[in-house]
């Protein structure tokens, strides 16, 4: 045993100066996690790419920033074609196999039956002042919705990056949104 | 009922639906100043419950009153901080 006092002894407690930088840094980690439990998240997955099937995902998303959510849409397959610049002007309502249909699906087979079906639906959200897809894309957007595009659909349906509106986020996969899943307060798929 | 608030600005959403009653409520809130009065004024029979469920869940505002004057729905929205 030494006579006197080691200075290893002393330096094996931590200084007054030391502990409070370690103090602040944990405080700093609390504000972190304080802000980041305040932050409601939400991600959709919006894979279908019909008329009618469009609006949900739109609507929940540009609400769900109004509330100051952090908000993920993430498109694959069909959902993809909702925010293609050019498909998303001509999506079509499915007249074949919706109930909601006022006619048979015999007759909604026919030629030209979804056009109808779509055409009739537009109108209705037009006497409405129902919200354009268009102009939910738009609100979403700049609302700070971040609208994802599948990379592995964008090159299985053979479309280009450029195809789709300007602020659509391009290159990410599952992993994506499984990251963002993970943190989000509510998670839909439509 | 006669509502008297000192309102700072004045949303016309009048023959708009869901969402852009709520939507447009939380853009014009947000150039509002701290302490004004939103008033918005819309005809979607559910701005009623929507704006009451976004003010609840949204910091920084407060709803102060909603008053049914035949076809159309007025809000009162403070903002707090």
């Amino acid at each position: 045993m030494s006579t006197e006092p080691s200075s290893t002894g002393e330096s094996a407690q931590p200084s007054a100066a030391e502990l409070q930088a370690r103090v602040e840094e944990l405080e700093e980690t609390v504000a972190d996690l304080e802000a980041d439990a305040e932050q409601q998240k939400m991600t959709i997955v919006a894979t279908q790419g019909t008329f009618d099937m469009a609006y949900p995902p739109l609507i929940l998303a540009s609400t769900a920033a109004a509330f100051g959510w952090d908000v993920v849409v993430f498109h694959t397959f069909w959902g993809l074609d909702i925010l293609h610049e050019e498909k998303s002007e001509n999506l079509q309502l499915s007249a074949v196999g919706n109930p909601s249909m006022p006619m048979p699906n015999a007759l909604a087979a026919l030629p030209g039956m979804d056009r109808l079906a779509t055409r009739m639906m537009e109108s209705r959200i037009d006497d409405n002042g129902t919200a354009t897809i268009k102009e939910l894309i738009d609100l979403s957007l700049d609302q700070g919705v971040e609208l994802q595009a599948c990379q592995m659909t964008i090159e299985l349906m053979e479309y280009d990056e450029d195809d789709f509106y300007d602020d659509v986020t391009v290159g990410v996969g599952a992993a994506t949104a499984l990251q963002h899943m993970a943190e989000s307060d509510i998670q839909l798929l439509v | 009922m006669s509502v008297n608030y000192d309102v700072t600005e004045t949303l016309d959403v009048k023959g708009e639906s869901c969402p852009m009653p709520v939507v447009k409520t939380k853009s014009a809130v947000d150039d509002v100043p701290e302490g004004g009065v939103l008033e918005v004024v819309a005809t979607d029979k559910g701005s009623m419950s929507d704006i009451n469920g976004w003010a609840a869940g949204t910091s920084g505002v407060e709803l102060l009153e909603q008053v049914e004057d035949g076809d159309v729905f007025r809000h009162y929205v403070e903002k707090t901080a």
